[in-house]
């Protein structure tokens, strides 16, 4: 299974520079000549972007369309107020604000979980030597094949029993969320913090053997410093994947208060029509922190992709 | 990326002395705090479960905190150090809830046979109590603690009994008396006969126990005044492992599904948890002429194919159009054509079920001029709906990826091939594209695995609809097979957790499958170019 060539591939990813300097001076072109070697690029991408920002437009006009219908949202950007979202923030039985902080909170401390988590085991898997390390690292690439949400089932019936002994690790519980999530992120993410580790030269670590740092030294002190790009990369990556996730959360978190954005958005949709403007001002907000990390990160997270994780 | 020196700890510069052992000073008072909070928070949850009855559970629990402790006080055995924290989260919530899975996967667990047998042969007998023929009257009173309903009975020969749903009958000697009949408990609040219209439903329908069990009979009041014996007319015999029903002298056994059955084929209700063997995974691959099953299946695989296609099709023809250097502000075209993969998927589904609704959606009254297309409504267009609006987030994602392959096919080769004069088609099709398809098969499997299951697309933008009422396990036309699990273990009337889990491994062992033979052929393309 490791034919995937992960690594290789993440290099690739990594060491192409998108925009390459200039070798050639481009000569002077009739109208014609450009229109036909270039302008025509510029057609397709003008129609792509138009296709790719409509939608986009479209939500954040209806977030600003104080009409609040569907049908009222039609008319793009026609009269601007901020109607929907102090709706959104005001009405106590879809308390918007809980959801958004729940989602920033499930996926964030289970994206620095998980970091921590990774970087441990692939610390193991990459500089220790010991009996299955190779089966080991197998079963990890295996288990990507199973998402965690195809378990769903059986995920709800060991919560409910696991609530009844501790109500705080069960349905309706954050933290119960988050535990169940660790378990599900750790493997893809493991092996792609493997590869990365593997490209940080053993001597380092010789030599701080050398000096007389343990292992515990090393790891904290030395290594976890050299692979910080992939600890950012991999954190985000979870980061996106969890705030999304709609499955699990929806069967875990029943009660209004405890949702995520995901599931209490979808909830607030069943009257699609007439809760239109205050469910844009929702998903707008929602998107805002997700876009904002994807863009800031935009080359590392589809080098990420590259390994097949992803979103 | 550069390499830091390690030498900017400061400790490079240490005299070489033997190696620091693992754990000392500030390291060894952390290590002791971290293993006191595992310890304490261990020990917590066995006491927990086993105060739950969940003696299994404790007992893993309590071996799993022994071997930790082992492991991180005993010197030596590193990686288990290191691997151990993440194995546990993973063992728990991964490994085991596979194997859990399979466990449901083979009962009839579900709405009606959520309970074991013998819970389930009370509840059956619970279920059919009738007044016993001449059985005399008890003057009751209704009480409330806590908001349970107690009956409060005085007996013929003055005595008074008090019970309630969960706790049998049993004497009240504290009770205080009225005329000859107990009428109040001291810490009860004796109900009024207001209170009794009012909680009308939850007072006819208690039924207190007469003994430990359903077998003993039942104390039950029709109007919160006198109460009467009431007997189940059920009667379980052991030793036949069957139910009669006394009235009409029907004999049900035990039909080996979780019920008891007639002759004539009525089950009794509720039945209990039960292994069935084969049955879900007979019903889920369409066994009892339930062929939409296999129309589930097709479907999914032709939706996650479409889409793979259609999207790394849209998307490497914008990376082969925008991989030139001639084109200017390649940047922001970029920047604006990657943000629906940025954008929250399942905002997405629900973003542009608004846009395609048939009445009031931008699309057909704005972009349409106020046709009703019905987008989402028409068994056949919503499926071509859901496959084009799963190519607008995915073309971006091949977007960015072949534009970093294309990239890195090497310049020469493209010169060799434009000396040679082939022409821009022949460059694509026998150089660029098998070149491209080397680096980005891998994605292209996992695109498909990802897309066979994107539970977020379909049920956020047509909710598996428009719903198809001849389905009998009721999958709409654009239901894919994981919606399917979601809607049998969580929608469905009959909440059945098994067959939904029987599904969830078929998923499971199709995509094994289709990504271990992908990953195969990947290998010998690999070969070839």
């Amino acid at each position: 299974m490791e034919s995937i060539e992960l690594q290789e591939l993440e290099a690739v990813a990594r060491s192409q520079p998108l925009e390459e300097p200039l070798v050639i001076k481009p000569r002077r072109r009739t109208p014609t000549q450009w229109l036909t070697t270039v302008g025509w690029r510029h057609a397709v991408g003008l129609i792509a972007c138009v296709v790719a920002l409509f939608p986009l437009l479209y939500i954040f006009s209806a977030s600003l369309n104080p009409s609040g219908t569907l049908t009222g949202s039609n008319e793009l950007f026609r009269e601007v107020s901020t109607q929907n979202y102090v709706n959104l923030m005001s009405d106590p039985g879809r308390p918007f604000l809980r959801w958004w902080l729940n989602t920033i909170l499930v996926a964030g401390v289970t994206a620095v979980a998980s970091v921590f988590l990774c970087a441990l085991a692939a610390y193991a898997f990459s500089r220790l030597r010991f009996t299955g390390r190779r089966v080991g690292l197998g079963a990890l690439v295996l288990t990507q094949m199973f998402p965690q949400f195809l378990g769903v089932v059986a995920i709800f019936l060991m919560l409910v029993v696991i609530g009844n002994a501790v109500p705080a690790l069960g349905l309706n519980s954050l933290l119960g969320l988050i535990v169940v999530y660790l378990g599900g992120a750790l493997g893809v993410n493991t092996y792609l913090m493997y590869g990365y580790f593997n490209t940080i030269p053993r001597e380092l670590d010789e030599a701080a053997k050398l000096d007389g740092a343990g292992h515990a030294r090393i790891f904290f002190t030395i290594i976890l410093r050299l692979v910080a790009p992939i600890l950012v990369i991999v954190g985000m990556l979870v980061f996106v994947g969890i705030s999304g996730e709609f499955v699990i959360a929806s069967v875990i978190l029943s009660d209004t208060n405890m949702q995520t954005a995901a599931v209490g958005l979808y909830g607030m949709m069943s009257f699609r029509n007439d809760n239109w403007g205050v469910f844009a001002a929702g998903a707008v907000l929602t998107a805002l922190p997700v876009m904002i990390i994807f863009l800031y990160a935009q080359k590392h997270i589809v080098s990420g992709l590259f390994a097949g994780s992803g979103k | 990326m550069t390499l830091e020196a390690p030498t900017r700890t400061g400790r490079a510069t240490r005299p070489k002395a033997v190696p620091e052992s693992p754990a000392s000073g500030w390291a060894l008072v952390v290590k002791v705090a971290l293993m006191a909070l595992v310890d304490a928070l261990g020990i917590y949850l066995v006491l927990r479960f086993a105060a739950t009855d969940q003696m299994i559970i404790a007992g893993v629990v309590a071996a799993a905190l022994i071997i930790i402790n082992i492991v991180y006080f005993r010197a030596g055995n590193l990686p288990a150090k290191y691997v151990i924290p993440g194995l546990i989260f993973l063992l728990v919530f991964q490994i085991f809830v596979i194997g859990f899975s399979v466990f449901v996967s083979f009962t009839n667990f579900g709405y009606g046979h959520n309970i074991e047998k013998p819970a389930a042969i009370e509840a059956i007998q619970a279920n059919s109590v009738t007044r016993l023929p001449g059985s005399e009257a008890y003057p009751v009173a209704v009480l409330d603690k806590g908001g349970e309903l107690y009956l409060l009975a005085t007996a013929s020969d003055g005595q008074a009994l008090l019970g309630s749903a969960t706790t049998s009958l049993a004497p009240a000697p504290e009770a205080v008396f009225e005329g000859g009949q107990a009428k109040g408990v001291p810490g009860y609040t004796t109900l009024t006969l207001g209170d009794l219209l009012q909680k009308q439903e939850a007072v006819t329908t208690l039924q207190v126990p007469l003994g430990a069990s359903a077998a003993d009979g039942y104390l039950k009041t029709v109007n919160g005044l006198n109460a009467y014996r009431f007997t189940s007319t059920m009667v379980y015999s052991p030793e036949t492992d069957t139910m009669q029903d006394l009235v009409t002298g029907t004999v049900y056994v035990d039909n080996g599904e979780g019920n008891f059955e007639s002759s004539d084929g009525t089950n009794l209700e509720p039945g209990w948890k039960t292994f069935i063997g084969l049955q879900n995974y007979a019903t889920a691959v369409g066994a009892g002429g339930q062929t939409d099953i296999i129309g589930v299946t097709v479907w999914t695989f032709v939706f996650a194919l479409m889409s793979v296609f259609l999207s790394f099709t849209v998307g490497t023809f914008l990376a082969l159009v925008f991989n030139d250097r001639r084109v200017r502000g390649r940047r922001v075209y970029r920047l604006i054509m990657i943000l629906p993969y940025a954008f929250p998927l399942f905002l997405t589904g629900l973003i542009w079920s608004g846009l395609l609704n048939q009445q009031y959606g931008f699309i057909n009254e704005v972009l349409l001029g106020g046709v009703q297309i019905p987008w989402l409504d028409d068994e056949w267009l919503a499926r071509v709906t859901v496959i084009l609006v799963s190519v607008w987030f995915g073309a971006p994602y091949f977007f960015l990826v072949c534009t970093g392959a294309l990239q890195s096919i090497p310049e020469d080769v493209l010169q060799a091939a434009q000396v040679d004069g082939v022409s821009p088609w022949q460059l694509f099709r026998h150089i660029k594209l098998p070149l491209l398809l080397v680096a980005v098969s891998p994605l292209l499997i996992a695109a498909f695995a990802f897309s066979f299951n994107d539970f977020n697309t379909i049920f956020m933008l047509s909710e598996g609809g428009p719903a198809n009422p001849s389905s009998p396990i009721g999958a709409g036309s654009t239901d894919i097979l994981i919606t399917v699990v979601y809607k049998l273990a969580f929608q469905s009337g009959s909440k059945d957790y098994g067959l939904a889990s029987a599904f969830s491994m078929l998923i499971f062992l199709i995509v094994l499958a289709i990504s271990v033979i992908l990953f195969r052929r990947t290998k010998s393309l690999e070969n070839v170019y």
